[in-house]
């Protein structure tokens, strides 16, 4: 479960979170949608505590994350740009992450899942950005984390690698792992999630089940309904 | 932590700058026995190109290593891994690398030529542990320069600007001081001044420990003169030593308040 209280951030003075409430049940699968620059990767970033908040809390599992970093073990995370020590091999990479995290890890099936073999022994430098996010996948997805956070996993996939990712979510999904998924890609949402949140401006806008929204969605797709609704106001 | 070190390790191993440097300290201290013919002097001459070299070698290495594993950071910090072990393992990883490199380059034409025989082991280890810590110092502010400065080119330059401050323009300052308040009594602040320079406390330190007064300078002899041999060495090793642990808290403290 993640739980966030009152969470303030700013950079400089740019305000990016003004006081999200937010909590996320075990199991769930939850997808974070919003405009550019509304605060998505920043409240992402703050429950994997890469980005220290100002003010406020983050429950991960009931353990705050503040000053802590055990908790990151029940977490794979999933980066929005991957970037990697550019020197290093495919093959060395994984081991390395392996090597730092102590749960099991297995990423033979993933590896050739994305057809990967070939890469191995190919230094970060020389992939193509669709590659370097599979790489980035493998290394999200090679642990049984109970949570799983992705900010735009499908960034540079190519249609097939989308496919085998949206299946690989599913799975995970089936093991009763809690996953947070930000995108700008509905047909994702609309596969993949039962609930939406929407952030605006730095505090949670709406939260609605997919299923509350159902009727609505099959008449005008899941962008005209968000549009619906953040024209009512 | 320990990990981390490993990695930061490996990764300079493979690295040809740290055996270009290592080569570097073979070629010129085996010119400097071989062809000069005394220890002593070789110490000396020695002393004087490391004072410079070192801490600008350091300064520039550690600038260049942290920009270059940004990437490797930001990998890590998403991983359970302390904030701080990621950090002080990088920073021990490459001022291990670097000293070491240092230690081999030096030792291996000393131990060639004679060392033990010579007499002045205990000079040469002072020689050392001055190279070492000067190593750590400025590595140490070098990082921390560059944990501040996003801008690579900011940093960058505030890193040589630090190393030109403390190598050149603090020497002409002090001693443009000392002329200018030439009728005060003003030996204390002199002493102040030197604490805050990491590469005179170097220097007074060997001065000290080989006992030269000629070439021990204003500072060196007032250190002399105020503190005697024994007690002016404890002192300067002390400072340097608070000139490694600042810059490294300094380090753990921002590492642990910075977003990525």
């Amino acid at each position: 479960m993640i739980q966030i209280n009152n969470l303030h951030k700013s950079f400089g003075k740019l305000d990016v979170l003004r006081g999200l409430e937010l909590t996320i049940d075990s199991g769930k699968t939850v997808a974070i949608l919003g405009p550019n620059g509304s605060g998505k990767t920043t409240m992402i970033k703050s429950i994997l505590g890469l980005v220290i908040p100002q003010k406020g809390e983050i429950l991960v599992n009931g353990n705050s994350v503040k000053n802590n970093w055990t908790y990151r073990e029940e977490i794979s995370y999933l980066p929005q740009i991957a970037r990697f020590p550019e020197n290093l091999k495919v093959k060395e990479l994984i081991k390395m992450v392996q090597d730092l995290r102590k749960t099991l890890s297995d990423p033979e099936p993933l590896i050739s899942l994305f057809g990967l073999e070939k890469f191995l022994d190919k230094s970060l430098r020389t992939l193509s950005g669709g590659t370097r996010q599979k790489v980035n996948v493998v290394l999200a997805f090679m642990f049984d984390s109970p949570i799983i956070i992705m900010d735009e996993p499908t960034v540079g996939l190519d249609p097939i690698a989308m496919i085998k990712l949206k299946k690989l979510i599913k799975e995970e999904q089936a093991k009763g792992k809690t996953i947070l998924i930000t995108t700008h890609i509905m047909s994702v949402v609309e596969e993949l999630v039962e609930e939406i949140i929407y952030i605006l401006e730095g505090k949670i806008y709406f939260r609605k089940s997919l299923a509350e929204l159902n009727g609505t969605v099959k008449k005008i797709g899941l962008e005209g309904v968000i549009a619906e609704i953040l024209e009512e106001v | 932590m320990i990990k981390i070190l490993k990695y930061s390790i490996y990764d300079l191993g493979r690295s040809h700058w740290t055996f270009i440097y290592f080569g570097f300290y073979l070629l010129i201290a085996g010119t400097l026995l071989f062809l000069g013919g005394d220890v002593l002097k070789a110490i000396i001459s020695l002393m004087n190109i490391i004072l410079i070299l070192i801490p600008l070698i350091s300064t520039i290495f550690g600038i260049m290593y942290f920009y270059n594993s940004r990437d490797f950071i930001e990998l890590l910090v998403a991983q359970p891994v302390k904030r701080s072990s990621i950090f002080l393992g990088q920073y021990l990883g490459l001022s291990l690398a670097l000293s070491v490199s240092f230690l081999l380059g030096m030792g291996i034409p000393f131990l060639f030529y004679g060392l033990k025989d010579s007499g002045q082991f205990m000079n040469f280890l002072s020689l050392i542990l001055t190279g070492s810590f000067l190593t750590f110092i400025f590595t140490a502010v070098a990082f921390l320069i560059g944990l501040f400065n996003e801008n690579k080119i900011k940093g960058f330059g505030l890193a040589i600007l630090f190393w030109l401050f403390m190598a050149v323009i603090y020497d002409g300052l002090f001693l443009l001081s000392l002329l200018m308040l030439e009728a005060y009594p003003i030996e204390k602040l002199a002493l102040g001044m030197t604490v805050f320079n990491p590469i005179d406390l170097s220097r007074i330190f060997i001065m000290l420990k080989l006992d030269i007064s000629a070439l021990m300078g204003y500072t060196g002899a007032i250190f002399q003169d105020f503190f005697g041999t024994a007690t002016g060495l404890t002192i300067t090793i002390l400072a340097l030593g608070l000139w490694v642990f600042i810059p490294v808290y300094g380090l753990k403290l921002k590492g642990n308040a910075k977003d990525f």
